[in-house]
């Protein structure tokens, strides 16, 4: 097994570490630090280090070795904590992820910045303590500072290497070769013995017991391994390698850390109360979670996906041998059965891609304290309903407008808070996240106290803008009005908003996850901008429609009302353009057989059915044949085999195992127009004599 | 394939290979076995507006929608007919799935590599860059379709293209 093997599992705990520390930051109270904060961050750094020595990531590890000191330092009081300092910890934090980024995507990680931060984080050592912190090198740091330091690359030189007993608990055959495989790359194997509760391999290696403890615990877990030094070649590093778990095992039996990194260094502690005291917890927290790739998640989906189509062919196939009196009350009941069992599979698997809105919340209180920071403004972040699920894709999505709609919030929204005071609010300002579900949609809501939107002043923007509106537009197609591009009511462009480009952009983005955008406000109180999305993109409330012989599905979101249209209610326009009146207000009419050339459908306009449909903020009324029913179709992908389709978004499967096609509302209407265009050039009016007549009669 | 690279591949390649050999009309052609997935029949194809007459549409193929190409139609077959002899060959070229409907498929095919002749360069409907040679077959002649490079060409409009779209 090659060492690079493990790389994956580094990089993702490594994040999962470096995100933690950003969290644990965030939660420091700089004046009167917690101390348990403080070493759950000091661990974190540590592990870092550790994996990153290990893997030969020596930037990154470098980085982390400086921040970790200082960190030693901040936990034993010798470095008073400031916020300017937490900054720049939040800054090498920021780094020591673009590091990983790099090492991930096999760069090199930016000089420049590796530089800058390490001499940064040197000065403040020089300025707050007056220690030098190119630590390994000097005296100062090394001996009483971080037994961790003196890891590595200085053991290794000094000694030929260190005697080991390195113990496995309860480890399986399996596991227990691959971890003697990775013990013989590190070191010379000297003895190995045991049975499968407890195997002793005795290791001459010139790795800290740390850094074997590291790579160990990328396939086991901490408390299965114990290693302790036995007389060792070069007594010195041995000792201190020795030393340094029992010094850290007070701490970790102070801390029961509430996110406390999977990989603590604490693992040689097991005799101590530590173990005892952390170890049903973490069992328990460790145990009932996997780590499966996201490709397997979505195989298992689409398998299952399978299962329900097939099982709905044969529900088709029983109910018509029904028809026919040749049916069988126990076929019945086991396809009842299987029903019941399938749609009960379904829920669990997509259940699977569900993730909590944490995920995206968590990254919010940074975003905040920058922005507020920049801004000179107070803000308290409160987030709610955090276990609300969501799908995967739809939250790695979500992420981006969610930043601009707050960053937006904390600009415009929430008031200095001079302002504030001076109109009798708190000093500081308020902004809550929350997430929660409401019907088959999940409701994410930005809301602030602040002032509110002007609709006076929207309005007078608007007309500045050259849009058209009018005094009597509702309340909220005025606040819509920001999400037009190159909208924007800031009276001076900042850092952090008022160019006007991003809020279409947010809307776009959330439209084209099958979502919406609603703004209530009100001036003086405050603005609740609220995103309404689907649960999951991978299975869709479809209604399905007939043309000629095909069948197509329409997004049910899409559809607001059906009707058949009568022949007063439809006008030419310019020839070839139709429209129809529906309760005041014109629609454009798009035939569905025209613009996708079905054969054999129905061509006059009054025998059909108008579909009125809204996509990305066009209306219009379409034409079908047939209108079927509705359903839940799973979606697939066209472009996975073929390509992108115009006026379709995707495919789906019907019940006789056929394939349906999804239509794609404002792609239609885009084909359509094209299709005008090109036709002209061909001279070919005979499909709108209907209209024609219409005009004159 | 220009003759050289073809003469270059024949030389590398000294063992034989198998083919699957299908008729389209009159003629035979023959496709690389190891790109072939699979040989269904034609049916329950749904179709894609607005696409060149070639792409007959897609079907359903176990849950993964896959398109289907009427190589007929492409090579300007007179006759194209759908009848219960009509074969779907179903292969997989740079990661995808795709049907290709021949008039029907005959056997596979050993050719030992002085069996495959380089092909003239003189195709316009079939370019020769589609072909990976003609084998000879006793009195049969074989045409050698490099299936890769047919469906993933820019004619075939199977692909999105970085430049059209």
């Amino acid at each position: 097994m090659d060492i690079a093997d493990f790389y994956d599992t580094f990089f993702e705990e490594a994040e999962e570490l470096l995100a933690d520390m950003e969290q644990l930051l965030l939660e420091l109270d700089v004046d009167d630090p917690d101390s348990e904060q403080l070493n759950a961050i000091f661990r974190a750094a540590h592990s870092i280090k550790g994996g990153a020595g290990t893997f030969g990531f020596s930037v990154l590890q470098k980085t982390t070795h400086i921040l970790e000191n200082l960190l030693d330092y901040a936990r034993k009081g010798e470095l008073t904590l400031r916020a300017d300092l937490v900054d720049t910890f939040l800054e090498a934090k920021d780094i020591m992820h673009e590091q990983l980024d790099a090492y991930r995507s096999e760069e090199e990680p930016d000089q420049e910045a590796f530089e800058r931060i390490c001499q940064t984080l040197q000065q403040i050592a020089l300025d707050e303590i007056g220690a030098s912190l190119d630590a390994p090198a000097t005296p100062a740091a090394q001996p009483k500072a971080t037994p961790a330091a003196s890891s590595d690359t200085e053991d290794a030189a000094q000694s030929g290497g260190n005697h080991l007993v390195v113990a496995l608990l309860n480890v399986n055959d399996k596991d227990r070769t691959l971890l003697v495989e990775e013990l013989e790359q590190l070191g010379d194997v000297l003895a190995q013995s045991g049975d499968e509760k407890r195997y002793e391999v005795t290791l001459k290696s010139s790795d800290s017991a740390d850094d074997i403890e590291a790579v160990m615990c990328f396939i086991i877990e901490p408390d299965q391994i114990e290693i302790n030094a036995i007389a060792s070649v070069a007594a010195e590093p041995g000792a201190v390698d020795a030393a340094s778990p029992e010094q850290e095992a007070p701490e970790a039996a102070a801390a029961p850390a509430p996110k406390a990194p999977a990989s603590q260094p604490t693992a040689e502690a097991s005799p101590a109360k530590a173990a005892a005291k952390e170890k049903p917890k973490k069992a328990a927290a460790e145990s009932s979670s996997i780590r499966v790739s996201v490709d397997k998640v979505d195989q298992i989906i689409n398998l299952v996906g399978e299962l329900i189509i097939t099982q709905s062919m044969l529900d088709q196939t029983v109910s018509d041998l029904e028809d026919q009196s040749v049916g069988n009350s126990s076929l019945q009941n086991g396809m009842s059965l299987l029903q019941r069992n399938a749609r009960d599979l379904q829920e669990s698997v997509m259940s699977i891609r569900m993730i909590p809105m944490e995920f995206v919340f968590s990254r919010f209180p940074r975003v905040v304290r920058d922005t507020a920071g920049k801004l000179n403004k107070e803000i308290e972040l409160i987030t709610e309903g955090k276990s609300t699920e969501l799908d995967k894709s739809l939250v790695e999505r979500i992420t981006d407008p969610l930043t601009h709609l707050v960053r937006n919030s904390l600009d415009h929204g929430v008031e200095m808070p001079d302002v504030r005071e001076a109109i009798g609010k708190p000093r500081v300002g308020k902004l809550t996240l929350s997430a929660r579900h409401q019907g088959g949609n999940i409701l994410i809501e930005v809301r602030d106290d602040g002032a509110g939107m002007d609709r006076d002043r929207l309005l007078a923007k608007a007309r500045e803008n050259g849009l058209n509106v009018s005094d009597t537009m509702s309340d909220d197609d005025v606040f819509q009005l920001i999400f037009a591009p190159g909208f924007s009511t800031a009276n001076e462009v900042t850092d952090v908003s008022g160019r006007g480009v991003g809020m279409d952009v947010v809307k776009r983005n959330i439209q084209s996850m099958g979502g919406r955008v609603e703004i209530q406000s009100k001036l003086g109180e405050g603005t609740n901008t609220r995103i309404v999305l689907p649960l999951t993109l991978a299975i869709l409330d479809g209604m399905s429609i007939k043309v000629g012989g095909e069948t197509f599905i329409l997004p049910l979101s899409t559809v607001l009302e059906s009707l058949q249209p009568s022949k007063d209610d439809m006008y030419a326009m310019a020839g070839d353009d139709v429209v129809i009146k529906v309760r005041d207000e014109y629609l454009p009419v798009i035939a569905i057989h025209e613009v996708l050339d079905v054969e054999n459908a129905i061509t006059d306009p009054t025998k059909s059915i108008a579909v009125i449909v809204q996509g990305e903020g066009r209306r219009y009324a379409m034409l079908v044949d047939e209108l079927i029913g509705q359903q839940q179709v799973v979606v697939k992908n066209l472009e996975d085999n073929y390509r992108k389709v115009p006026g379709i978004s995707s495919a789906t499967i019907l019940g006789d195992g056929s394939v349906a096609l999804i239509l794609d509302i404002s792609g239609l209407h885009r084909l359509s127009r094209l299709k005008k265009e090109a036709g002209k050039k061909v001279v070919n009016n005979q499909n709108f004599s209907f209209y024609k007549e219409a005009e004159t009669s | 394939m220009s003759q050289a690279n073809s003469g270059a591949v024949l030389t590398a390649e000294a063992e034989s290979r198998e083919f699957l050999v299908f008729s389209l009309g009159e003629e035979e052609y023959a496709v690389d076995i190891l790109k072939v997935q699979e040989i269904r029949g034609y049916e329950n194809v749904t179709r894609i507006a607005n696409a060149p007459d070639f792409i007959k549409g897609v079907t359903n193929l176990r849950g993964v929608i896959v398109p289907i190409v009427d190589l007929r139609i492409k090579f300007h077959l007179e006759s194209v007919e759908y009848g219960g002899q009509t074969v779907v060959i179903v292969v997989n070229v740079a990661d995808r799935v795709v049907g290709i409907v021949v008039d029907g498929v005959s056997d596979v095919m050993t050719l030992t590599p002085d069996q495959i002749k380089p092909a003239p360069e003189f195709g316009v409907t079939l370019s020769s860059d589609f072909l990976s040679g003609l084998g000879s077959l006793d009195d049969r002649m074989l045409v050698l379709v490099d299936i890769d490079k047919l469906l993933t060409s820019e004619e075939m409009a199977l692909v999105d293209s970085t430049s059209s779209h």
